[in-house]
This record gives structure tokens, sequence and C-alpha cells, in this order.
């Protein structure tokens, strides 16, 4: 059986950066296995521009961006497998046993030192949110209808109403006008918008596709595809409000109601999951409760930017690094909490050691104003910054220096009205 | 000229048509939808009911608890999932103990047995049970099985055995002849001895098609949550709630992949194909639930869905030859798929004058089912089959291997729907997301059809309206 010191679950953006990083700290012999037929992940389905902004201070499509990486990756003769699917990771005393599957080679078992998952999310789907009325074709997650259109080149239809105003629903809005479709508006139950706001701007008002805040599909009708959706309004408990009905007859609605982190592969192994972001609970140094497994990208929590993602894929490959040569010191461990105001705080421990700073990343739990956020343990406060706004579409991330940290309290992220 | 018509592929007409099977008869199955089983037997509960409940002396008692026998021999020769793992009938309350206390007599005179447990007993297998219990009869011999499965096995080995199929043909009209009876369809005609009507909802219009009115077939739906599987010991039985002076209650219980069902409501519809759902009814049955189990996992939630069941008027299953060579399989509503193969069973003997062959095979060919093999097997079957390796549902880990066998079988798959219900892509969380337009492909080629021509179900259900690049 062949022996890896590092295997590296996922050939995204998140899994590229941390191959690559964990290879730049002194990590030669590493493996990264990716089950679709191409490095890159969802980038490769993500043909508009706007990735890179932060990292490379340009605009590139999403395959301009992931090619950069693979590129570094192949520099570097990281070994890799494509349509290469792990089906399992199993624990041994001193490492792991890593079964994957391909055409080529069939079932195959390894050992790995150490592992780094970075499986990327799925789209929350019509079943999940209980989406009322008949259940005809035409309904579709929007990551999907883009895949449809951007790699396999087919249109899913020509009317279509979007439900939710996630990043995705609101490119596809986009995408499917320039492809000739119709697109009749986007309901969003929330009174804000999930989406960034240049999505906003770029992808609905400039091609004056109407935005109804506040607003679901109360009803899907059509028995083979769908022929119409019941959009409606809701008050602030989200409870439909009578006689605010609307029809739109329309044969595709796509659905950009939120992504989960996927994780087939760590709850066998006892990997204690985060109950909001439904990823694994991890320390500083993204390494979940089983020691020797880290993980980052969409799979750990659901990232806006790409440029996050390679940036928690590079501490990810740093920490697996740091991890083999015995060097990742995880004494004096502190409890990070959220509080009032914060959804999720990640990581959930961090460790008063030598490094001397760590990075928090956090999301609020609805939109503010003008407000201060705090971040204390007991009264005594470590950071404190002013912020014109906060929304929950956007992650926030601070970089704290440990110097700061002067107990073993719980660590409390707090927003301030 | 054949010498059997069944009407309706649904799991009746499958076990019926594999049954008869066995005999040197001519055997024809209509089917006016694009694959078996898409009626009520691919929505439904998935229990093979001990039998304790139906009226005794009803057909529905003799036919349940006869079919729940038969069902061991049933899924070792069809290859179909099925797990004996019982039945928890729970009582909350006095008014409940007391009706529970009279279901122990209704299950001795069906010649069930079974047995009543404390709340501590309960609580000991069945850790999941709601602290409200306080007494629960324990049905050892209720099962669990994959009905997807059970239709298309069935018809597998009935074709497999000779059988012929035609879908996409709706029976419209039957004409009475001097012996025998013309079928007519959508698209063709047929001469036949006998017609065998198993046409669920629509049986009662069949039977109009040639005789006088004797029942009416109401449509009756049950609403469904369907868990994503997280945990083999969730819940362990099939938990029921007593029938009582507030209704019939709801059940929950593992389905054979450990997903978990948490349903069915109970409403009569108007329109017989009206599989939709709604908010109002399903919150009545999540209400329900938590009286089996207080830990209600809706966290879990991958899936609503619908069945019709189709519910006699007379009160009981209608399974009689009505005038010479017409026979109404009829009303089966639940426990019909408990019931199906004593149903087929009770229809071979009411044909006259058939004769066994030599070469009938019940057995149908084994599926590969990857899953269910050890590491070692799996290395074994790749080598044999490299399509084996190459896993397109990541949910259900579910190999191009099996995918292509499901199509390429007898009674193969035809659609995303079909292949999801012989192999499971696109049952998982991701509910068809990650692998949807790889199973198109795959079906696009193994049919060879374009793309675009694929459906998810029903006929007119397209996924692909067009292409962008110039095709
Ligand atoms: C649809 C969509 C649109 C987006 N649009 C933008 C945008 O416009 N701008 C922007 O900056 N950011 C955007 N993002 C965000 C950003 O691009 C992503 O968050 C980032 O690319 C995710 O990288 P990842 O590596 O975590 O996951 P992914 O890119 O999803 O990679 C995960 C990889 O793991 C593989 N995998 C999963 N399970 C297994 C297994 N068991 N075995 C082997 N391989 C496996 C998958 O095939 C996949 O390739 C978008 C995200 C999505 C989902
Ligand atoms: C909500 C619900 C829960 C249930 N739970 C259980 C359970 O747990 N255990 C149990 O034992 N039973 C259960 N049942 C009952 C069981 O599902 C049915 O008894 C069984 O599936 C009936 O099979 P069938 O073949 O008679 O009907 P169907 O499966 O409906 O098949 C009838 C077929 O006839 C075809 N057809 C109709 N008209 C025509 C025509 N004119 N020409 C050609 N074809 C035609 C239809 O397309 C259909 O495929 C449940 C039913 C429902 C709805």
């Amino acid at each position: 059986m062949k022996t890896y010191d590092l295997v590296v679950i996922g050939g995204g953006s998140g899994g590229l950066s941390a191959a690559i990083s964990a290879y730049d700290e002194g990590v030669k012999n590493i493996l990264v296995l990716e089950k679709e037929a191409y490095l890159g992940g969802i980038l490769l389905q993500c043909i508009h521009n706007g990735f890179g902004l932060h990292t490379f201070k340009e605009e590139l499509t999403g395959p301009e961006y992931a090619d950069r990486f693979v590129k570094e990756l192949i520099e570097r003769e990281i070994e890799y497998k494509v349509n290469t699917f792990v089906t399992e990771i199993k624990k041994n005393d001193e490492d792991f046993t890593v079964i994957y599957s391909n055409q080529e080679e069939g079932f195959v078992l390894i050992n790995a030192k150490t592992i780094i998952t970075a499986t990327g999310c799925s789209e929350r789907t019509r079943g999940e949110i209980s989406m009322q009325g008949d259940r005809p074709s035409g309904v579709m997650t929007a990551g999907m209808a883009q895949k449809y259109l951007n790699l396999e080149g087919y249109l899913v239809g020509k009317n279509v109403f979007i439900l939710g105003s996630g990043d995705i629903g609101l490119i596809m809005a986009r995408r499917m006008v320039l492809e000739g479709a119709n697109v009749l508006g986007v309901a969003e139950l929330m009174p804000y918008s999930n989406g960034l706001n240049r999505n906003i701007v770029q992808c609905l008002e400039d091609f004056n596709i109407p935005l109804y805040l506040s607003h679901t599909v109360k009803r899907v009708i059509g028995k083979d595809r769908l022929e119409s959706v019941i959009i409606q309004q809701v008050d602030e408990n989200l409870n439909f409000i009578e006689g605010t009905e609307i029809i739109f007859n329309c044969d595709t609605l796509l659905l950009s109601v939120g992504l989960i982190p996927n994780n087939p592969l760590l709850t066998s192994l006892g990997v204690l999951m985060h109950p909001k972001t439904k990823g694994p609970l991890v320390d500083e140094y993204l390494m979940t409760n089983v020691k020797g497994i880290f993980a980052c990208g969409n799979s750990l929590h659901v990232h806006d930017l790409v440029d996050f993602v390679t940036n928690e894929g590079a501490i990810c490959g740093k920490s697996a690094a740091k991890y083999l040569k015995g060097n990742l010191n995880t004494n004096n461990i502190i409890n990070i909490n959220n509080g009032k105001g914060i959804s999720y705080v990640l990581p959930k421990t961090m460790y008063l050691n030598n490094d001397t700073t760590f990075k928090l990343n956090f999301r609020v739990n609805k939109p503010y104003k003008d407000v201060e956020l705090i971040i204390k343990q007991n009264d005594k406060i470590i950071k404190k910054l002013k912020k014109a706004y906060l929304i929950p579409a956007e992650m926030e991330s601070v970089i704290i220096l440990k110097k700061d940290v002067t107990s073993l309290d719980d660590i409390i992220v707090e927003v301030i009205e | 000229m054949f010498d059997i018509t069944i009407i309706g592929a649904g799991v009746v007409g499958s076990m019926i048509a594999r049954t008869l099977s066995k005999y040197k008869l001519n055997i024809l199955v209509l089917e006016k939808e694009n694959d078996v089983g898409n009626g009520a037997s691919s929505a439904n509960s998935a229990i093979i009911h001990s039998g304790y409940d139906p009226e005794p002396g009803s057909l529905k008692a003799r036919l349940n608890v006869r079919g729940n026998y038969l069902f061991d021999k049933v899924a070792e020769e069809l290859d179909v999932e099925f797990m004996r793992i019982g039945s928890i009938t729970l009582a909350n309350n006095q008014e409940e103990v007391e009706i529970l206390e009279s279901l122990v007599e209704r299950a001795a005179l069906n010649g069930v047995c079974v047995k009543v447990l404390n709340h501590d007993e309960l609580k000991t297998i069945e850790p999941s049970i709601t602290d409200k219990v306080i007494k629960g009869l324990l049905a050892p011999t209720c099962g669990i099985i994959n009905p997807f499965e059970l239709v298309v096995a069935a018809m597998e080995n009935a074709i497999d055995n000779g059988v012929k199929l035609h879908l996409c043909e709706e029976v419209t009209s039957i004409v009475k002849q001097e012996s025998g009876f013309i079928v007519n369809t959508n698209k063709n005609s047929y001469e036949t001895k006998y017609v065998i009507n198993c046409a669920g909802v629509y049986s009662d219009k069949i039977n109009e098609m040639v005789n006088k009115k004797s029942f009416t077939i109401k449509p009756r739906r049950g609403e469904y949550f369907v868990l994503d599987h997280f945990d083999n010991n969730y819940v362990r039985h099939v938990l029921f709630n007593v029938p009582s002076s507030k209704g019939k209650g709801v059940l929950v219980s593992p389905t054979t992949h450990y997903n978990y069902l948490v349903g069915p409501s109970s409403e009569y519809i108007d329109d017989k194909e009206d599989v939709s759902t709604d908010k109002e009814t399903l919150d009545n049955v999540k209400q329900k639930a938590y009286s089996l189990v207080d830990n209600l996992r809706l966290d879990k939630q991958i899936r609503i869905f619908s069945g019709i069941r189709a519910v006699s008027d007379t009160g009981d299953f209608v399974i009689e030859e009505v005038i010479p060579y017409f026979i109404n399989v009829a009303g089966i509503q639940s426990p019909g798929l408990a019931s199906s193969p004593a149903i087929a069973e009770m229809v071979e003997e009411m044909i006259k004058g058939k004769e066994l062959k030599e070469d009938y095979n019940p057995y149908r060919k084994p599926l590969p089912r990857l899953n269910k093999k050890t590491i070692e097997e799996k290395i074994a079957l790749c080598k044999t089959n490299p399509l084996y390796g190459n896993i397109i549902c990541r949910c259900e880990k579910i190999s191009e291997g099996e995918i292509v066998d499901a199509i390429r079988r007898n009674c193969g798959a035809t659609t995303v729907k079909g292949v999801k219900k012989r192999v499971r892509p696109g049952f998982g969380k991701c509910q068809g997301g990650f692998c949807e337009a790889s199973v198109m492909k795959i079906l696009a080629r193994e049919l060879g059809c374009d793309i675009k021509q694929i459906v998810y179900g029903k006929e007119n259900a397209y996924i692909l309206k067009e292409g962008t690049k110039g095709e």
C-alpha cells in the first residue's frame, strides 16, 4: 500500500491552494484527488468575471483563476488524480487509510499521514425547503442550471423565475438573459438580499429584472414540466400576507436558497460538526477534533469570495506541514463563541502558544449599520472595530494578535448597536 | 391473440404477470406511463405490514397475512431489499391503551403474532421512541421493502419468462367479443382471452368499459417528509400511532437504505393525478409524528412527496371475475404492497386451463450492489468491468457500471427517474444536483438518442430546452 504524507481530497480552489502551500512548507509527498475530469472545482462553471480581485488585483473568470493554481500545482510536480472519487476514510492507530476509485485503477487503498478535506458544498434543494405544490421538471438549483449551460452547452428553459437572491441565482439571472431567456423576476424571503451588492446591480438592475423582497414561492404548478409559480409576500414573521399573490407563467424555477458544506466522508470518522455552518468544528489551524484531519473551503463553511477560500487553503496547507513536523502546539486551549448579533464564528478554538496571530471569521445574523464590533474575554476588550455596515451575505475576517489574549477564558465576538 | 392482458404495471399488475409467467400463456401488460410502478406503487410507506390491523374476515386481512408470509421467498428470488424490522404501535394515553388492547384480539383473529410491551421494555428495544409512551404493540413480522425495486424486479422476471410489456399505451376502450375481448389503446388494438384490470385509481373506469358500475374508486392522498440517512440506529422499527378518535395517525420508519419516512397524511381529493403537497397538511403530519419520536430530525429533511391511495367505496379489496374472463383487481389501497404476492396467487387460482412451463425461472439476475460488497469484492468486480470504478452519484455512491446495468436489463430505465428508482442516483441529499447531468449523458449514450430527449419522469417532463452551441 502506498503511503503519502498528505492526501488532499478535492481539487477546487481550497484543495489546490492547500496542496501548494503544504508543498512550499516542505511537504513533498502529496496526492490530490479530484472527482471531476478537471482540477478547479466549482470555478470551472463560473465563466463570469470578478474572481481574484483580492489575490491578483485583477478581474479573472473562474476558469482563469483556477488555471493559475493548477499551473502552480503542475510546476511543483505535485501528484494528482482526476475522475477519482474518495469513497471512505478510515482511522488507524497512527495514520489513515483512504479508499478511492476510478475507472483505470478500480478501488485503491492508500495510507495518509494527514488529510485535508476540501470537498466543496451542495445547494439546498426544493425538497429541503418544503416547496409546496406539484413536483414537475424545470425546478432546479441555480448551480445545476449553470452547469448545464456553461459546461454542457444547454439552456434549461426560456421563461425563468428565480427564488432566492444568493449570488449564484443573481449570476444565473444575467446569464440566462444573455442566452436569450426571459427572466421574469427574483423573489427573496428576507427583507434584504443574500447576494453581494455588485451582483444585484450588475445582474438584476442593469437588466431590469425585478427583485421581490419579502416574497417567496407559495406554490409550484405543472404536472410534467413547470407551468407557473405563485409567489406571495410574507410579513416579519415570515407568514404569508393574504391577497398578495402574483402568478408567473414560466417553464423554469431556479433555486438559489443556500449552500451547505458537503462532508459525507467526515461523519463516520467521528468528526464533530458545527450546528450552524454544517461544516466540521475546527481549531485555529483548521484541524478537526480528529487529529491529522484538516478542512478548508466551502466544505468547512460557505464562502462568498474565492480569494477567501484560497487564503484558507493556504492556512490549512501550512498547518498540515507543521503537524507533520510535529510542531503544532495545541496546549492552552481557548474556546471562541458567538455573542450578540453573530450567527457563527470560526474557528471554534485557539491556543495560547508562541504563534503571533490567528484569524477569526464570522457572519452577522442580520444587516447592521454603524455598529461596533467587539472581541473580548470577560470584560477585557481584545479588539474593537467600527463598522459602517455589516450584512449576513458578507463574511468578515479579523486578525488577532495572540499577545492581546491574556487568559484562558472564552473569547466572545459580538455586535454592539 | 393474447391469453392474458393485464392493464396496469404497478406492483399488483407486475406481481400477477410474474406469477402467471410460469404457465404456457401468452401474456401482455399495458401501462400508460413510460415506466412500470409510477403510480401508487412508487409513492407509499414501503411497509410489509404484519396484518394485525385489517378487519378480520376481510380480503385485506387474509391477503395481507399471507402476503407478508410469502415475502421472504419473493425478496430472495427477485433480489429485492427487504428487512423484517418489526413494527411498534404506540399508546400514549389511557384511551389509546384501551384501543391497543382491542388490537391484540384483532391480531389473534387474523392469526398474527403480537406482543404488548411496557414503557421500559419499549425504550430498551427502541430508544428513539417518545418518553410519553405508556404501552406499545410489537409486531415482529412487519417488514420494510424497496418498493421501486420490487415492481421493477417482478416485471423484469416476468419479461425474462416471456411476458410482453408495452409502455406508453393507455387503454381507452374494451369491447367484449363472443369469446374474449378487444382492448384498444391510444396506439393499438389487441385481442385477448382474459382481461385483468389492475389500473389502480382508474380501475373503476376500466371496469365500466365493459361492466356495470359496481364500485367507485375515491382517491385519497398521503403526504410525506423524507429524511436523509445519517444514523442507522435513529429509528429501528416501524413506529405507528394507535388509530384513535383523533384519526389514523402517521408513521415514522426507516427505509431499506436508512433514510426515514415521516407520514402519510390522509385526505380525499378530486383529481386522481394530484400528487401535490401543501404546507398545512404537512404541518399536521409533523405534529402527529412528535407523538412517536421526541427528537424528530426534520433538519435532515431532503424531500417531500405524496402518493394516492385507490380507495374502493366497498371498503375492501375488489378481486373478482365479474363476468367470465374479466378479472377486477381493484381498490388495492394499503396494505396492497404487503398483499401483492398473495393477490397474485389468488388471481392465479382464477385462471382456468393453464399448464406449467418447463423452463420457468423464478430468479432474477442479482444486481451488482457495490455498496454491499467488501473492498476485496469491489476490487474484483472492477476487474470484470472498469465502469464499476467510476462513481457517478456521490451521495449514494453509485457507479456507472450499476447505472448501465439498470438501463440494459429487461424492463430497463429510460428516464432520469427510472435510473433513480432502480439504483438511487438522485435519491440522496443533493437530489441529483451533482450527478443528474452525468446520468443524462449515460442514458443518451445507452439509448442512442439525443440528450435533449431524456426526460425526468413523465413524457413531457423535459430537462434541457435547447442547445446553445447551434445544434
Ligand atoms: C456556483 C458558485 C458560484 C460562485 N461564484 C463566485 C464569484 O462569482 N466570485 C467569487 O469570488 N466566488 C464565487 N464563488 C465562491 C468560490 O468560487 C467558491 O467558494 C470556491 O471556488 C470554492 O472552492 P472549494 O475548493 O471550497 O470548493 P469546490 O470548488 O466546490 O471544490 C471541491 C472539489 O472537491 C471535489 N470533491 C468532492 N467530494 C470529493 C470526493 N469524495 N472525492 C474526490 N473529490 C471530491 C469536487 O468535485 C470539487 O471539485 C462561487 C461559488 C459557487 C458554489
Ligand atoms: C400514501 C400511501 C401509503 C401506502 N403505504 C403502504 C404500505 O406501507 N404498505 C402497503 O402494503 N401498501 C401501502 N400502500 C398501498 C400500495 O401502495 C398500493 O396498494 C399498491 O401500490 C397498489 O398497486 P397497484 O398496482 O394496484 O396500483 P398502481 O401502482 O397505482 O398501478 C396502477 C397502474 O395502472 C396504470 N394505469 C391506469 N390506468 C391505465 C390505463 N387506462 N391504461 C394503462 N395503464 C393504466 C397506472 O399508470 C399505474 O401504473 C400505500 C399507498 C399510498 C398511496
